[in-house]
């Protein structure tokens, strides 16, 4: 199989296996895609070091673009490329943290530490939630 | 120096989000054996699909620029520690968005946050 196939392949498999095997569905959760926002970002810089300085190279013949070329950076963008990097990377790249969030997730459900519980912050941050509302009074604390 | 050039990224990586586990309390590392049960499958899983990656040729690495460690079927060990650095960067982001938001994830402890709405510190 090729990489772009193998990379389809790998999402499929991943939210399948949310959805229907492990039953913890991040793929609806706005947690789940605030944080996936954020990772993928970083991968775009991360990942775009790699293949830019060619410490990876990639085979041509298993991409939608071309080969890394032997003596110069692949193209920023174009030619199947974000950020030097195949497009097929970013769905390897959602597979990897898509699997590993469903794995903490459903460590979680299945009494794994499930606490100590994230949070609170310790330094203020925009968007944060409403602290302990009075019991009862939810839609009073409940963010838009 | 270049033989440090990949695992400096995974370094970048892992120094980058460190600061999501203290000041936005993510609490990933504090709960590392759920960290290990996660671990354990995501990297043989893709250190599985490199090496069929890399028996096929779809990549290849410019060994010079990595430790120069590789495992058997020519996986650098610097690709084994970016399935680890990774999904640990991720864990962290994930955990901190839910620490500043409260938006549930779907393993939320009775009574604890919910919603939007924090309704205790534990």
């Amino acid at each position: 199989m090729t990489y772009t196939q193998l990379a389809v392949l790998g999402v499929v498999v991943v939210v399948v296996l949310d959805w229907f095997v492990f039953r913890t569905r991040l793929v609806r959760r706005r947690a789940f895609w605030a944080s996936y926002a954020i990772v993928v970002f970083f991968q775009l810089v991360t990942n775009g070091v790699l293949t830019g300085l060619r410490i990876v190279r990639y085979d041509g013949s298993v991409i939608v673009g071309s080969s890394t070329p032997a003596d110069s950076a692949p193209a920023f963008l174009g030619d199947g490329r974000i950020a030097f990097a195949p497009f097929e990377d970013l769905l390897f790249g959602f597979a990897l943290v898509v699997l590993t969030q469903v794995l903490w997730v459903w460590a979680g459900r299945r009494g794994v530490q499930r606490t100590p519980y994230a949070g609170p912050p310790r330094i203020a941050m925009p968007g944060a939630a409403v602290d302990r509302p009075v019991p009862g009074s939810d839609a009073q604390g409940r963010r838009a | 120096m270049s033989r440090l050039a990949y695992v400096g990224v995974l370094v970048f990586v892992l120094v980058g989000t460190a600061w999501l586990e203290v000041l936005l309390r993510a609490r990933v590392y504090a709960r590392w054996r759920r960290l290990l049960v996660v671990l354990v499958p995501v990297v043989v899983v893709f250190s599985t699909w490199d090496l069929y990656a890399i028996a096929c040729g779809h990549w290849t690495f410019d060994i010079t620029r990595t430790t120069g460690v590789v495992f058997p079927g020519g996986l650098p060990l610097d690709e084994v520690l970016f399935f680890v650095v990774v999904p640990i960067a991720s864990l962290l982001t994930l955990e901190a968005v839910r620490a500043v938001t409260c938006w549930e994830v779907g393993d939320e402890p009775a009574g604890s946050c919910v919603d939007g709405v924090r309704r205790d510190d534990s």
